[in-house]
């Protein structure tokens, strides 16, 4: 007789092959729907700690439609300049659920996206949201100008939509901060005036601002002619750039480190 | 533009599945031949026993001669029949049931109460895998067939409930009353719960510390255990890759991939199907994320191997789809090397091939036309996996199809992308020519303003440096360029020859071939 490794519970053996007991009641068998979500509480718990435990929500939780008025709230309450897991709450929010979408909370989520280039996340947004709810054309005109480089006419538009845009602050701050790295990477030295037209500054406020970058990111400003010396990198110093053929990252050596050992 | 998406079920109109199948089979579920019988005792018999090779050869070959030969058009009998041979064994009635949908979906249409009834089905299989000790050894072709097909039906379940309009009342009133059935939070949280409770995340982790074995063993265990929890859990992390893939969230998918690391050996590669499976969504991923360079160069790999390999599965149940994935790959690959030229990336014999399918193609492609944009269109919609809309139909008048929305939207922002795209392959012809020019000369050349000049030339810097998820930027770009004021240089960039990492899987190679010839020793 073949003895399986089971341990007859009430002695019942319905199967050979595994010890799981047949008769336990189904419902405490595994639920695929976790309502086990620790944070319903969330948008009670006190500002500081929301953002922490959102990450946690969505790490623990991530497939639960219980915690969808959680994520709303904390798009909605959450001033945090810093970028936030756009197309991860945009996943949930928006592509499981399209019918309970609130297209305020849609444009918000998209406004960040924004403001987290050159991160793909806008065009990840945009791969989730479902087209009978796609945004109306002004986000992809934004968009649109910020990924071809066109920062005149990205400026220009944001103009138009210049009340919409301030409601998420530190917009203006995150998008000169990607004109900042688009430049970084092409030029060595720049004119004054195409810095300008891509930050949307001129005058004593892009003074301030290169004199801001002076102080924290090693931009230099050559005295004659103004031009802008941008700090050097392996993007625009050819020269730095590391021969990758010949650097071996440590873990993948780690990885012999038992057969040699 | 929707030309070349097919579908592969049709809509069923059958009630119940006597109806099913040719003129002459008339199908008693209670009918057990004499070969199946044999066949279901045999079986139940190896599992016990832990034969491993045995069960995989009854799986590979026996279920299909009988199938071929007995149940060409007609399920196989109904799992009640076969039970008295069995004990009544509930854990390998679960898997008989399992095996008997899985003919049952590739040779007939099922119905919806199968569907809902194939998914209860899954639901109690991975429910005793995850809660009780199971005392199997299964062969991980088996265990990677049971996660893709649970994929491929959850998949096939969205497209047949989009299609609204042509459903009878009783399809409707089964569907509203049966909302958990394949419904994706279900889906994605069982493939998680795999995950998970097999630890197999960690396990990989500490394998690479060598405080764990499971690589070397293939995912068996031999020291008495039971391998299909830890097997599945692997297996899972690359459904989840591929669910993610259909509902259009590329990122979280590659996330989902990476505690398995592609460019060595893995548990993956042990079955032809998972291998193909991981590297056609692992470079469809990465395709629709801009990183070209990714996934050209596992693109490379695997139609390589799948050149090098592709008699020895001639046989095999799978060769078919094996087949198929070869073609779409093949375009996916020219997609990305036309919006991403990369030369030294592309093996010689692999290069042959794509020239061959698509060279004239991939010429076209690199136009800055409408033509051009129809060939991606083609591709792309030959190539692309069977997008989903995962959340429930509205049941209100008018009932509409709208099974073709999600592959729709994907096409649409991969258009869009191209678009933008195609401004840059004016300038690189250019960069190609010049190692230095002035802005004022190659506007004029390319007879743009200069304003217009520097956008391009940002929008190619931006279009070839991709951002990883860890805020690093890594460039794509073959050819790349600086601008000092108002003079381009153009730099050419060589790719090193990476001697480091082959003789880095050079020497993990031959630590395998001596174990595996140590451990022939001791037995």
């Amino acid at each position: 007789m073949f003895h399986g490794a089971c341990e007859s519970r009430d002695g019942q053996r319905p199967s050979s092959l595994s010890s799981f007991n047949f008769s336990e009641d189904k419902a405490s068998s595994f639920c695929p729907f976790r309502r086990d979500s620790p944070s319903l509480t969330i948008s009670r718990r006190p500002k500081e700690q929301s953002s922490y435990t959102v990450e946690q929500l969505v790490a623990v939780n991530p497939f639960n439609p219980e915690i969808l008025p959680d994520l709303e709230n904390y798009v909605n309450e959450q001033f945090e300049p810093e970028r936030m897991n756009t197309h991860i709450v945009a996943r949930i929010l928006i592509k499981f659920e399209p019918e309970r979408m609130n297209t305020h909370i849609v444009a918000r989520i998209l406004i960040k996206a924004l403001m987290a280039l050159p991160t793909p996340d806008f065009s990840l947004c945009l791969f989730l949201i479902p087209e009978r709810v796609q945004m109306e054309e002004q986000f992809k005109a934004l968009s649109h100008y910020l990924e071809t480089g066109r920062f005149q006419q990205f400026w220009d538009e944001a103009a138009k939509n210049r009340h919409f845009l301030e409601s998420v602050p530190g917009f203006e701050e995150a998008i000169q901060a990607y004109a900042s790295h688009l430049l970084s990477l092409s030029y060595q030295k720049l004119p004054r005036s195409v810095l300008a037209e891509a930050v949307n500054m001129d005058g004593a406020s892009l003074d301030k601002f290169i004199e801001h970058q002076v102080a924290n990111n090693g931009w230099i400003v050559e005295k004659e002619g103004g031009s802008i010396v941008l700090p050097q990198n392996e993007f625009n110093h050819p020269e730095l750039k590391k021969n990758a053929g010949e650097n071996v990252p440590l873990e993948h050596i780690a990885r012999i480190f038992p057969i040699l050992g | 533009m929707t030309t070349t998406y097919d579908f592969e079920d049709t809509p069923s109109n059958y009630d119940d599945v006597q109806r099913q199948g040719g003129q002459d089979a008339v199908y008693d579920p209670n009918f057990v031949p004499d070969s199946v019988k044999s066949f279901v005792v045999h079986m139940y018999r190896h599992i016990r026993e832990k034969n491993v090779y045995e069960i995989h050869q009854m799986c590979e070959t026996s279920f299909q001669t009988l199938s071929e030969r007995l149940f060409k058009d007609t399920p196989w009998p109904s799992v009640e029949a076969i039970a008295p041979y069995v004990d009544n064994d509930h854990v390998f009635c679960l898997l008989y049931r399992e095996m008997w949908f899985r003919h049952l979906y590739a040779r007939l249409s099922p119905t919806l109460k199968q569907r809902i009834d194939s998914y209860d089905n899954y639901c109690s299989l991975f429910q005793v895998v995850l809660h009780g000790v199971v005392n199997m050894q299964l062969p991980n072709q088996w265990l990677w067939d049971m996660v893709d097909e649970f994929v491929y039906q959850f998949q096939s379940f969205c497209q047949y409930r989009a299609k609204m309009k042509n459903k009878t009342e009783q399809e409707i009133a089964l569907l509203k009353q049966n909302d958990k059935a394949w419904n994706v939070y279900g889906v994605l949280n069982f493939l998680q719960a795999l995950v998970e409770k097999s630890t197999i995340i960690q396990i990989l982790e500490q394998e690479k510390e060598g405080l764990e074995q499971f690589t070397a063993t293939d995912g068996y265990d031999y020291s008495g255990g039971s391998n299909v929890l830890k097997v599945l859990g692997y297996f899972s992390m690359v459904g989840l890759l591929r669910v993610h893939c259909l509902l259009g969230d590329y990122h979280t998918g590659l996330k989902w991939l990476q505690p398995i690391d592609i460019t060595q050996q893995g548990v993956y590669i042990s079955v032809i199907g998972c291998h193909i499976a991981t590297i056609y969504h692992y470079g469809f991923a990465n395709l629709m994320l801009r990183r070209y360079v990714d996934a050209v160069s596992e693109f490379n790999k695997i139609l390589l191997y799948i050149y090098k390999t592709k008699q020895y599965h001639q046989k095999s149940p799978q060769y078919e789809q094996l087949l198929k994935k070869n073609e779409q790959m093949y375009a996916l690959l020219a997609v990305c090397l036309s919006l991403c030229p990369q030369t030294k990336l592309v093996d010689e014999s692999v290069n042959s091939q794509l020239r061959e399918k698509y060279g004239e193609k991939m010429m076209r492609m690199q136009r800055c036309d409408d033509e051009a944009f129809g060939i991606y269109d083609e591709l792309f919609s030959y190539a692309c996996p069977k997008f989903i809309t995962p959340s429930a139909p509205s049941f209100e008048e008018p009932l509409v199809n709208y099974n073709q929305d999600a592959y729709r939207l994907q096409l649409k922002m991969f258009l869009y992308e191209v678009k933008q795209q195609q401004l840059l392959s004016g300038v690189r012809t250019f960069l190609k020519v010049y190692s230095s020019i002035s802005l004022a000369k190659l506007a004029n050349y390319m007879e743009v303003d200069e304003p217009t000049l520097r956008t391009i030339l940002l929008t190619y810097k931006h279009k070839t440096h991709s951002v990883g998820s860890d805020g690093k930027v890594i460039s794509n770009a073959d050819i790349d360029f600086y601008i000092n004021n108002d003079m381009i240089y153009v730099v050419e960039s060589k790719p090193a020859k990476r001697y480091g990492d082959f003789f880095l899987r050079q020497i993990a190679k031959l630590e395998g071939v001596m174990n595996d010839m140590d451990r022939i020793k001791l037995e």
